[in-house]
């Protein structure tokens, strides 16, 4: 069935989107969920097993309290009630990269509940209300070989790498996102971008989206403009970037509009999302769906974490997101444009790093958003990923300030910078990157410019001081930027009119 | 000097004086095996080389110094439901068949790390889903009282084992009755401890919340022996209880019950049990009010609903606990012939591997855990558990033990109760409730029933972790019976090598 996409924008005159999010994060405990197994990344296959995670006939899970840790400060962090009491469930079917063909998980007994996480789109403030947080473990990783999709079908063969089974897994679940209008897709990337922001700074997780530590399910239904009574959704999945999460809530926006324009109705399903295309495809009918028989895991006692330590986590934990942004914002007299900048850029650790070792927050917000940002971009790496660190910054800020660099030698000190040259120091000297500020030499290129340029030395000995700039312009470029432009300026007035 | 007859406290003994080595005691008992379980068909797997090893590497550790445990040298029988990294284990069950796991049970290496020799796996009901032993797919055991006649189950190697002098001890595992029935049977001492007294890591999972390890052997003392040396906190068990095992030693050499108030369950008796098992049964309680324990009658009312809860918990739980094999990883794998999907071969599988009473409750567990029906049977068994936890704690308010005969009749014979699961479900009758409640209960000799001479035997069931009143009661209860018999009931039993000639 080929469904017609309607235009987004006319979608919406018709059509009132309701979101549901679900995203499954990998906690960087050192072991895994129940055993005691590494959970680096990109090991060699199934070398990070142990009875325990490859769920041998007699082996048991004992919960990894590090992990319980990880999600309540989790939980903790997006405003939920900690549970006094609540236990595992196994949910239970097969599939070959499970190796109990159950996993623990939790089912009507989370260990989170009744939270909220706040995300700004066009300076206007949404409430994203979450349902619940839960423990899981993750299950193993199928490879499927010799078909031209990297699907099951049409394989030869499945491998399947187990160094991934048993990794501690949360799993956020949000209340449906009503009343988000035509800003539907921006609310839903800006929820997975401030919830990555909150886990990245509780430290409990990578969030890096491309190696899977952080995955989103989308959900996305339409109801009729005006109407309150919620249609089928849709639930997709494989959603690997927070580009994708909004291209993926757009895409099935318009794909809705057309099914329901069509005069059909929705099918409650899951589907896949494809970076290349932007576009979803039909996966699992949701109405065939296996019966998980849920069922308290009778291997593991209830978690019942103390008061006190809840209390003790609530206490101890860093400064999230909004309140560094709002800190930062006051800080360093920002505009919320400004701000919106530097945090979308990912420059804010980089440029509250530079400030803390010693720069100017104006200087080391000039060079990281203006000069790095745009030679990241080129090179198309993150700002991150430049061969360039915060003390380096402070170093050509103080340079600057001092007077031995102006900007344009200090940007070509960052050229040497990230062409591997060496500190700003090494590459001033070994570029013979130094302002001229020998008066001697410096007046002798001076009369030399006055010289080859007798119309507008006149003019200036006229009273058309302004014309000086003109001058100056060819003594910067006769020292190769190295003079001291102000000092020049000073001189060459002085010299014709003094 | 014969050993084989000797109790686990006194080749212990031997073993400790150094008038008997670790390698003689075990020679002997291999040569005992050799002798009958051609017979008794206990065993599944013994190597003689391996428990020669064994045995010499127990004697190598007495003679450098090494302080060992109060049972080392003492040969044992382990039920086949523990993995050993040196002997398959398989359950007794075909899809299992030549697995041999990469490690040890607790229990394995809390038996090696004391000394005791292992002697081999024994058969047992396939995943311990059994009350006869019939349900191994390696073929019944047979009772050494009556080889035509059940050793119980689901241990029954175990119990058969023992019985027959081949071991002096035996691991057992008990869910519903699976140590103290087929005790009871054999003319045994077999006891559940305290459900999380006993580690369950590496015991092959039938039904988590009701599998209970625990030990089997001819004397109230040797039992509790065992019980010590392979009991206590375990942190690879989240279920393991983190708390001083009970002093059962002491208790089963103190033996006496003097001012203890027992309680007889009402409930337990009347249509369906057999009067020669009635009969010993009012003999073992007059006993111990002789002895000086005040006897009153108790009503448990729930008890009742103890075997039908039974039947919904532990088929929900073994039909996830059994759903790992698949073919995937280990054990049998059938129709991998390259045209297949991985479901249709896990299929094909567990159709094959699984033998019928098996199957049975994994589709009872699947169906009382399905959407729509799980509020009506797996919940509504969970209350009825509840129920009975407090119709124990109410009795216990009352008494500091219960009683009641361990099964309602004596060893059937093999194939009786093959085709009807309901008869053989009622073997389980008086034992599920400890199950249920996670209390300890075990099960020891109070003589022959006068219609087949064969072994009866009496529950005695206390609270939770207080393990050593079982101990003690049951201590008391064979002291005084053996005066009476002079000498074990055992004695009473056919020698089977005459037998077998």
């Amino acid at each position: 069935m080929t469904t017609t996409l309607v235009p987004y924008d006319e979608a919406l005159t018709r059509y009132e989107p309701v979101l549901g999010i679900e995203t499954h994060i990998e906690l960087g405990t050192k072991s895994k969920m129940f055993c005691g197994c590494s959970t680096e990344f990109g090991a060699p296959p199934n070398t990070q097993v142990c009875p325990v995670c490859l769920g041998l006939p007699g082996s048991l899970p004992v919960t990894n309290q590090a992990a319980i840790e990880g999600i309540i400060k989790i939980g903790l962090a997006l405003n939920c009630s900690i549970v006094e009491w609540c236990r595992f469930a196994r949910k239970n079917y097969f599939y070959p990269d499970m190796p109990k063909n159950f996993q623990i998980s939790q089912y009507d007994e989370p260990l989170c509940v009744d939270g909220h996480l706040d995300v700004e789109v066009d300076g206007e403030t949404y409430r994203i209300e979450i349902e619940r947080v839960h423990m899981e473990e993750d299950t193993g990783k199928s490879l499927h070989v010799g078909g031209a999709t990297g699907r099951i079908q049409g394989a030869d063969h499945s491998l399947v790498d187990y160094n991934r089974a048993g990794i501690p897994l949360v799993e956020i679940v949000t209340k449906p996102i009503v009343a988000t209008g035509d800003k539907a897709p921006l609310v839903a990337r800006a929820y997975a971008t401030e919830l990555r922001e909150l886990v990245r700074a509780l430290g409990v997780s990578d969030v890096r989206m491309e190696q899977g530590s952080m995955r989103c399910d989308v959900n996305v239904s339409l109801m009729p403009a005006g109407s309150s009574v919620w249609g089928t959704r849709s639930e997709t999945k494989n959603v690997n970037s927070l580009r994708s999460v909004e291209r993926s809530v757009r895409h099935e926006i318009e794909r809705q509009a057309g099914v329901l324009d069509a005069g059909e109705r929705v099918i409650q399903e899951t589907r896949h999302f494809h970076e290349d295309t932007g576009t979803t495809t039909s996966g699992r009918s949701k109405e065939e769906a296996q019966d998980y028989r849920y069922f308290p895991e009778p291997d593991l006692v209830p978690m019942a974490p103390p008061r006190e330590w809840v209390d003790e986590l609530l206490t101890d934990r860093p400064e999230l997101p909004a309140a560094r942004r709002a800190r930062v914002r006051a800080e360093w007299s920002l505009s919320d444009k400004e701000l919106q900048d530097i945090v979308n850029a990912g420059a804010l650790d980089l440029i509250e790093e530079t400030v803390r070792a010693g720069a100017e927050a104006s200087a080391a917000r000039k060079w990281w958003m203006n000069e790095l940002s745009r030679r990241a971009t080129e090179q198309g790496v993150e700002l991150t990923e430049l061969p360039v660190t915060p003390a380096d910054v402070v170093r050509v800020s103080a340079l600057v300030a001092e007077g031995a660099l102006n900007d344009k030698l200090a940007r070509q000190v960052f050229d040497g910078v990230l062409a591997g040259e060496g500190t700003p120091d090494e590459v001033v000297e070994k570029r013979g990157l130094k302002i001229v500020s020998d008066e001697g030499e410096l007046s002798t290129v001076i009369d030399e410019v006055i010289a080859g340029n007798p119309d507008i030395a006149e003019k200036i000995r006229g009273g058309k001081v302004a014309a000086a700039g003109a001058l100056v312009g060819a003594v910067m470029k006769a020292t190769r930027g190295q003079a001291d432009a102000g000092r020049a300026r000073e001189l060459i007035i002085q010299k014709l009119t003094g | 000097m014969s050993t084989i007859k000797k109790t686990a406290a006194e080749l212990a003994e031997l073993f400790a004086s150094g008038e008997a080595s670790a390698e003689e005691i075990a020679r002997e008992h291999l040569g005992r095996i050799r002798a009958v379980d051609g017979d008794v068909k206990a065993f599944l797997h013994v190597d003689e080389d391996n428990v020669l090893a064994q045995a010499q590497a127990v004697d190598a550790r007495r003679a450098a110094g090494e302080r060992l445990g109060p049972l080392a040298g003492v040969p044992i029988a382990h039920k086949d439901v523990f993995t050993t990294k040196d002997m398959p284990t398989t359950c007794s069950s075909k899809i299992l068949e030549g697995w041999q796991p990469p490690y040890d049970a607790t229990i394995t290496a809390r038996l090696r790390e004391a000394g005791l020799v292992i002697l081999g796996k024994t058969n047992m009901d396939e995943f311990a889903m059994g009350s006869s032993t019939e349900n191994s797919a390696f073929g019944p055991t047979h009772n050494p009282w009556d080889l035509t006649k059940i050793p119980g189950g689901s241990s029954g190697g175990s119990s058969a084992a023992v019985a027959s002098y081949q071991a002096p001890l035996a691991t057992g595992t008990d869910t519903g009755g699976s140590i103290r029935q087929p005790a009871a049977v054999t003319g045994l001492v077999g006891m559940k401890p305290t459900y999380g007294g006993s580690s369950r890591y590496g015991v092959v999972a039938f039904a988590s919340s009701l599998d209970t390890p625990g030990p089997m052997a001819r004397t109230v003392l040797d039992a509790a022996l065992l019980h010590e040396a392979f009991s206590g906190h375990d942190p690879m068990d989240s279920t393991s209880i983190d708390r001083p095992v009970p002093p059962v030693v002491e208790a089963a050499r103190r033996a006496d019950v003097e001012g203890l108030r027992i309680g007889v369950v009402k409930e337990f008796g009347g249509d369906g049990y057999q009067p020669g098992v009635l009969a010993r049964f009012r003999e073992a309680v007059e006993l111990l009010e002789s002895l000086g324990a005040k006897v009153v009658e108790v009503s448990c009312p729930h008890f009742g609903h103890a075997l039908p809860a039974y039947y919904l918990i532990a088929p929900s739980e073994c039909s996830s606990n059994l759903a790992r094999f698949d073919a995937m990883r280990y054990g049998l794998r059938v129709g991998d012939d390259g045209t297949r999907s991985a479901e249709e071969v896990m299929a094909l599988t567990r159709a094959e591997g699984f033998g019928p009473e098996v199957k049975r409750r994994i589709m009872l567990g699947t169906y009382a855990l399905s959407s729509g029906y799980y509020d009506a049977y797996y919940g509504k068994a969970q209350q009825v558990r509840t129920l009975i936890a407090r119709d124990f704690d109410a009795a216990f308010e009352q008494v500091d033990v219960l009683v009641s005969p361990t099964t309602p009749t004596t060893a059937f014979p093999i194939g009786e109760r093959a085709d009807d699961p309901m008869a053989m479900y009622l073997a389980d009758l008086c034992t599920i409730p400890s199950n249920l409640a996670g209390n300890a209960a075990i099960s020891v000799p109070c003589g022959l029933a006068d219609e087949d001479r064969l072994p009866v035997g009496l529950q005695v069931m206390a609270p939770v972790l207080a393990d050593d009143r079982t101990y003690r009661v049951a201590a008391a209860v064979e002291r005084a019976l053996q005066d009476r018999w002079g000498g074990p009931l055992l004695a009473q039993a056919p020698d089977l090598t005459e037998a077998v000639k």
